[in-house]
């Protein structure tokens, strides 16, 4: 991404344009961004409760989280789903991206609208919408269940612990697919089918053609969508907050973010707020940077 | 390579029960959004809507909001791009670094900090606090940067010889070549901007200046909200989004493709 400008001829005349051009992002990156970042690193180390005056606690925020039960169940919770989102996503998202760019399908681009326009549904409404398909008792998933099923089906969606990341999931696998599909579909265009036919020609089946051409040419939207859903999925917080009012059954469903924004928001302790936040910064940097390793080792530069 | 008919037909069929599948969540907030509680249409829920008035402020305080954030977001994002792009300078590889560095930062961390900042400022409850925060993007920098980056500089030269100002060439030269970055861009900003909740939640104070989710997450929360009328606030909240895609879905679809093919 960050390659310096192919560059033949240095520009005359002009200084302080660049500057001029880059002022907007500048004074805004460095007061609303980079300022609150660093006070942010200062407010970690503070007792800051209710706007009453700082004192410096040292690490005694970063302390007492490893011995905070719910900072341990949000961490749980958040990698939980993340892990489970991204292992699902991506799979659904390719077939149904490969099923899209089969010969002979009709209505191409109307099918593409309908997988994307999930994602254009934020997660605010989604979580009000799922939350009236999975509500008990009326809710519609146990209706369908229950014609399926032959007798009745009440699942408590909503109010069992054990269910409530499975219904955050399922509404974020809405979402998430839509966006998905319509990637890998655009990256499909990106392979060749001279290959494609080299190996049919070759005698490699559907399959085998899928394993050996169309997936090693999809590496980098792959390493790219794992990045992204793992970075969106450990920031998640709107879905369940508006789905369960809350952190759910038994704080089923609390995250990170909802812990930080409960812990900031509702009980009004800043200091402690910004230790949770930074510890979401390290849980978001290690996978980013992981997979970055990863892509970087198997192609020789992946972000070029 | 020619498939028989019937495999054809069968992957039609898949596809289109997969698309039903997606879409009935959809259908489901049409279908309740115009239905009585005994089974037939009706307006009244919108009409409930109209009468009690605040979920329409809050349709247009969306608007208003997200429409000029989108802006803002382009303008700062194509001006930065093109001076990352174009020029060379002191402090470059600074400003690219720091935007790297920045880039998949869960902003979150800062919500205590910069609620403190816009409470000194006295800005709490008010839309600049959304709006100039929110005037930048890191990401729409660095795909304004890459878009740019592909200008010859033969065709700057000839417009710097021929008398055109930085400025000019900004705007009359390298924005209609990018159009088709700003179009996908300008997309998914407005959707972004559309459907935030966590800061606007934080800072809108007053019932009257709610965005739409920030409104519906508290009406959902109700126990006595109107299931009717929620679901046609949730309507109203999520047409206007869909019609836009539909009608800029292609240059939506390049651009990814370009980004996709890309890496």
């Amino acid at each position: 991404m960050m390659s310096t400008p192919p560059r033949r001829r240095r520009p005359r005349r002009i200084a302080a344009a660049p500057y001029l051009f880059l002022s907007p992002f500048l004074v805004i990156f460095g007061l609303f961004l980079a300022y609150p970042l660093l006070r942010s690193i200062w407010m970690g180390f503070h007792r800051m409760i209710g706007g009453a005056d700082a004192t410096f606690v040292g690490l005694d925020n970063y302390r007492f989280l490893l011995r905070d039960r719910m900072f341990w169940l949000a961490l749980a919770n958040t990698v939980g789903f993340t892990v489970a989102f991204v292992a699902l996503q991506i799979p659904a998202s390719i077939a149904l991206a490969v099923l899209l760019d089969r010969r002979r399908i009709r209505g191409r681009g109307l099918l593409r609208f309908a997988f994307f326009s999930t994602y254009l549904v934020g997660p605010v409404f989604a979580a009000v919408i799922f939350s009236g398909i999975l509500g008990a008792p009326r809710g519609c998933i146990n209706g369908i269940a229950s014609r399926f099923a032959g007798h009745a089906v009440t699942l408590p969606w909503l109010t069992d612990p054990r269910l409530a990341m499975a219904s955050v999931l399922l509404a974020a696998l809405w979402i998430g697919i839509g966006f998905g599909v319509v990637y890998f579909a655009a990256a499909l265009r990106g392979v060749d089918p001279a290959q494609h036919d080299a190996a049919a020609v070759d005698g490699a089946g559907p399959w085998r053609r899928f394993w050996h051409v169309t997936l090693p040419a999809l590496r980098p939207a792959v390493a790219f969508m794992a990045m992204v859903g793992a970075v969106a999925g450990l920031q998640l917080f709107e879905l369940p907050y508006v789905l369960f009012s809350g952190a759910g059954p038994g704080n089923a469903a609390m995250t990170l973010v909802m812990y930080l924004f409960v812990t900031g928001f509702q009980a009004g302790d800043f200091g402690y707020a910004s230790a949770i936040g930074w510890t979401l910064v390290g849980v978001v940097a290690l996978p980013a940077l992981a997979i970055g390793v990863i892509a970087r080792a198997r192609r020789g530069g992946w972000a070029s | 390579m020619t498939r028989p008919w019937p495999g054809a037909l069968a992957w039609n069929l898949v596809l289109w029960a997969l698309a039903a599948v997606a879409m009935t969540p959809l259908c489901r907030v049409v279908v309740r959004a115009f239905q009585s509680t005994d089974g037939s249409l009706t307006l009244d829920h919108f009409a409930a809507l109209w009468r009690d008035g605040s979920a329409l402020g809050w349709l247009v305080n969306s608007a208003f909001l997200a429409s000029a954030q989108t802006v803002l977001v382009m303008l700062s994002s194509s001006m930065g791009g093109y001076a990352l792009a174009k020029h060379r300078f002191a402090g470059k590889r600074i400003v690219l670094g720091l935007m790297a560095v920045t880039v998949l930062l869960p902003f979150q961390v800062t919500l205590p900090s910069l609620y403190e900042l816009m409470n000194r400022l006295g800005w709490v409850g008010g839309y600049r606090a959304i709006l100039i925060p929110g005037a930048v993007s890191v990401m729409g920098m660095i795909l304004y940067r890459q878009a740019m980056l592909t200008i010859p500089d033969e065709l700057l030269d000839a417009a710097r010889i021929d008398g055109a100002g930085e400025f000019r060439i900004w705007w009359t030269v390298c924005l209609p070549i990018v159009r088709p970055m700003t179009g996908a861009l300008a997309l998914l900003s407005f959707l972004g901007a559309w459907n935030a909740y966590l800061w606007p939640a934080i800072i809108l104070q007053d019932e009257s200046t709610f965005t739409l989710p920030v409104g519906l997450a508290n009406l959902s929360s109700m126990p006595g909200a109107a299931p009717g009328a929620l679901m046609a606030a949730t309507l109203i909240s999520i047409a206007p989004v869909i019609a836009l895609f539909a009608v800029g879905q292609s240059e939506l679809l390049d651009g990814l493709a370009v980004g996709a093919v890309k890496g």
